[in-house]
């Protein structure tokens, strides 16, 4: 408990002297997260939405698929993408490995299942209460597809949400295409690893803490707001 | 849009045939081989027990459902597209999550009405079906009533031809009832053809110039209301009227789903 303690007490004055260490790290991982679930939700929205709306061959397949992949290790993400990254591979000339941008990529795929599977569902409902009426008014599917997306919003905020918790935490994928290169490419979760394997347990748990209050205050605050639209639209 | 469909357009793409119609689903026939015309002028409603396919024939009408069999003609439609000179209310209102104006706005923008005309389109039908003061407060928190009006209102601002309705005043208490009849009268008036289903005879006597008897997926009867209820030709119309069970209690309010499912 010494240890927990003097941890403590240190990972609280580095977070209190803004550390610049410290900011550098956080403010990278919320560049690689926020930059992949923006990136996630342009992609995976209207894939989820359209997958809700429209029935063709192998849709069945594609709806388990996408749920199936909200469970990818991201481990294995990691490696794909750095396969693919590495000099070797296809994409190997645009020299992306061991940047944040390949660590933005690598989270995409991460968080594009988890988005289009939940905008699925949420679209799915709606549509099986406004099918009728949208089309008796004349919408065809892409502007049925559009008012789908803008009525269920406050519910698709939580497939976001959940995007960015995927995003923040893992560290196996960001660790494999980044290579936690300090001041390059080292965000919390990697920087959290590296410190408690070499003993350093006070940046360790100053940053664990910045993580949990950051998503906590995040989900916070996206909570509060969609309550309060809900209410004003009785969602 | 080639013409806007917003204006009344000169010649009505009525009358609607019905030529030799049967739908079926899950197995059954829910609509056998029915053939009638419906057109311009009578206010039409169609009567039934609960299961006798009202909400069938007027979502065939609406090209909703396709027949299993037969032919839907729209006679005056001379190349137009009908489903652009119709709309629909439905039992239970669907309300988008957006503001009263936003619903009827809405419904506008999807046939293409150019948004500054549109303000005024939006402003006059929440007048004539007295919304007006609900105009900025999301749909949703409406009574069912004022849902329904709202419906009446989207379906009034795009001027149809044809107003189908499907027992629009099914869930509602007498003075909502009153007044949702009282909109209906306004836009039969103002040159809409109107097609409802109900099972309330005492509305059916109210609104209706011509009806239609529906038992089971077959047309048994059609003819002008006043002859209809003076004494119709058909037994179980007239049974019907008389208030007797001829499936179930006739005013018994259910859902589609248990229409659907009762009838065979």
């Amino acid at each position: 408990m010494t240890d927990f303690g003097s941890a403590l007490g240190a990972a609280l004055s580095l977070v209190v002297r803004l550390d610049p260490d410290l900011a550098e790290i956080v403010l990278l991982s919320l560049q690689v997260s926020v930059g992949a679930v923006f990136l996630a939700t342009l992609i995976g929205m209207p894939l989820g939405a359209a997958v809700a709306l429209f029935r063709f061959p192998g849709r069945t397949a594609i709806v388990v698929m996408l749920n199936a992949l909200m469970g990818l290790p991201p481990v294995v993400v990691g490696l794909i993408v750095y396969l693919i990254l590495s000099r070797a591979g296809p994409l190997g000339v645009l020299g992306l490995l061991f940047t944040p941008a390949a660590m933005i990529i690598a989270q995409v795929v991460l968080v594009t299942p988890i988005i289009a599977a939940l905008t699925r569902q949420v679209v799915e409902d709606l549509w099986t209460e406004y099918e009728e009426q949208l089309r008796s008014l004349g919408a065809g599917p892409g502007r049925a597809l559009t008012a789908l997306l803008w009525d269920g919003r406050f519910t698709l905020l939580t497939a976001v949400l959940a995007g960015f918790g995927r995003a923040s935490a893992e560290v196996g994928a960001v660790m494999i295409v980044g290579g936690n290169i300090d001041h390059v490419t080292r965000v919390m979760t990697t920087a959290i690893a590296l410190e408690v394997s070499k003993g350093d347990l006070a940046l360790a748990l100053g940053l664990g803490i910045i993580l949990i209050v950051l998503s906590t205050g995040i989900n916070g605050a996206a909570f509060v707001l969609k309550e309060a639209a809900q209410r004003r639209h009785a969602g | 849009m080639t013409a806007p469909s917003t204006l009344p357009v000169s010649t009505s793409i009525l009358p609607l045939e019905f030529y030799r119609v049967s739908f079926e689903a899950g197995g059954k026939r829910l609509i056998k081989d029915l053939s009638c015309i419906f057109a311009a002028g009578p206010s039409t409603i169609i009567l039934g027990p609960n299961g006798a396919g009202k909400s069938l024939l007027l979502r065939l009408c609406h090209g909703l459902l396709k027949p299993s069999a037969g032919q839907i003609i729209w006679h005056g439609a001379e190349g137009r597209d009908p489903s652009a000179h119709q709309a629909m209310v439905f039992q239970r209102p669907v309300m988008l999550r957006r503001s009263v104006a936003a619903n009827v706005d809405y419904a506008l923008a999807l046939r293409g009405v150019p948004r500054r005309q549109r303000r005024d389109m939006v402003a006059e039908s929440l007048t004539e079906t007295g919304l007006s003061r609900l105009a900025r407060h999301p749909a949703r928190v409406l009574s069912f009533g004022e849902q329904q009006r709202l419906a009446l209102a989207r379906a009034w601002a795009l001027m149809p031809q044809v107003l189908f309705l499907d027992e629009p005043t099914a869930n509602l208490d007498p003075a909502a009832t009153h007044t949702v009849e009282r909109v209906i009268t306004a836009i039969h008036a103002a040159g809409t053809q109107v097609i409802m289903t109900t099972h309330d005879l005492g509305q059916a006597r109210r609104l209706a110039d011509e009806i239609l008897f529906l038992h089971r997926g077959r047309l048994l009867e059609k003819g002008p209301a006043d002859a209809f209820f003076a004494g119709p030709r058909n037994d179980l119309a007239r049974a019907f009227l008389r208030g007797e069970l001829l499936w179930r209690r006739p005013r018994d309010d259910t859902s589609d789903q248990a229409e659907k499912t009762e009838n065979g």
